[in-house]
């Protein structure tokens, strides 16, 4: 074999030895990597009992209810499978909306329901002018048909 | 006609050929901007969910791509470096590094400036923006690691050895959206499927990424030349070009 040959070679081997190193660690901390969990996954056990989470999902049609005069809000985050109900006193993202993708930070209580300390929104990867959404709106015959893709992914696997 | 790649291979000849390239990049780059810029602020209508906050996919998007793009052109040149004992695709590898670290940190920071209008955060340790972050500190590495070692020559070795192990980065990041429930949304443009944003609003990225292309091949280029201009800085052929000395 050529020098320049054995040195591909070494090149070539410590590449295919980083990624699979890589691909192993990736493969043990799969489940530490995950941003949330599914209401499901909650439902199942998989998330944290006692201490603080993420929990993602779709805020359900028509959960959404204001405490008059404070900031706290009740909502209820669904995968469609499973629903949990969350308690948030605070402000809430501009796109946080019924039917919309929802991340929320906090843990859950002993009343069942999940007191959140931060509510982020999750929007998907579409865009497209108002008159198109209100259009396909329109042949759905309701507002806020959404489909939160990275979650039938994730519940897929 | 056969041309004789090798021949650019020798600084010598690749000096006035990158100097010649990088102004047609040059200029491809500003044209190709202000069209896209055109269509992304003045053409393309508000998104349906986000208002104007979406505007920010123009730079947002060109830039996180070639910050993965010119990481992988990067340690492309170190293998080759490393493999062949070339001077020259140290010298790109190099040139390629500040680039590369300018778009990542443009992408995080167009990112934290596009996530607190929409998400409600600035910033989120999901597993995109987290191994974004470790490109932008990736970049950063190899330069330091590189200005930290005098020998040119061992500075070149070192630094196309981290390259390379950094490069499983770049598909992490990738796929990143796929594997993990993350806050980041999945991708709108793939090769395998249909767009998932209007045509005005796609045409206007790609221009814009048509532009960052541009744009990274014409720094680099020129960034090339004053490397090879400093390292070169010995020979006969830099002393007769700058005008002192003998031509050879």
């Amino acid at each position: 074999m050529k020098p320049r040959a054995r040195r591909f070679a070494w090149i070539g081997a410590g590449l295919v030895a980083v990624v699979a190193a890589s691909a192993l660690i990736l493969n043990a901390f799969r489940s530490n990597l995950v941003f949330f969990f599914t209401p499901s996954q909650v439902y199942a056990h998989e998330a944290p009992q006692s201490r603080t989470f993420r929990i993602g999902g779709l805020v359900q049609q028509g959960s959404l209810e204001r405490v008059p005069g404070t900031l706290t809000v009740h909502f209820k985050v669904t995968d469609t499978a499973a629903t949990v109900p969350v308690t948030y006193t605070g402000l809430l993202p501009d796109l946080f909306k019924e039917g919309k993708g929802v991340v929320a930070q906090g843990t859950m209580g002993p009343d069942g329901a999940f007191h959140a300390t931060q509510v982020l929104a999750k929007h998907d990867a579409n865009y497209m002018p108002p008159e198109a959404q209100a259009a396909i709106d329109a042949a759905h015959g309701h507002a806020g048909a959404m489909s939160m893709p990275s979650l039938h992914e994730a519940r897929a696997q | 006609m056969i041309i004789n790649w090798f021949r650019y291979a020798s600084p010598v000849s690749f000096y006035p050929l990158a100097g010649r390239l990088a102004r047609v990049f040059g200029v491809l780059a500003a044209a190709l901007a202000l069209i896209g810029l055109w269509i992304g602020l003045v053409a393309a209508p508000t998104d349906a969910t986000q208002g104007d906050a979406y505007r920010i996919i123009f730079i947002h998007v060109p830039t996180a791509w070639m910050a993965m793009i010119v990481y992988v052109a990067m340690a492309f040149w170190s293998a080759l470096a490393l493999g062949l004992n070339a001077r020259l695709s140290a010298m790109m590898a190099q040139a390629l590094a500040p680039t590369g670290a300018l778009m990542a940190a443009l992408a995080l920071w167009s990112g934290a400036f596009w996530g607190r209008p929409t998400w409600g955060t600035y910033w989120a340790w999901d597993a995109r923006m987290t191994s974004t972050l470790i490109l932008l500190f990736l970049y950063l590495g190899v330069i330091a690691l590189r200005q930290s070692i005098d020998d040119p020559r061992r500075a070149d070795r070192a630094s196309a050895v981290l390259s390379l192990v950094g490069v499983v980065n770049v598909p992490i990041i990738y796929f990143s959206v796929q594997w993990w429930n993350t806050l980041h949304q999945g991708s709108s443009i793939s090769l395998t499927a249909a767009p998932k944003m209007a045509m005005i609003m796609l045409t206007g990225l790609l221009f814009m990424t048509a532009a960052a292309w541009c744009y990274c091949i014409a720094a680099s280029l020129t960034r090339v030349r004053a490397i090879i201009l400093e390292r070169e800085r010995s020979s006969g052929w830099v002393a007769s070009l700058i005008g002192i000395g003998t031509p050879p």
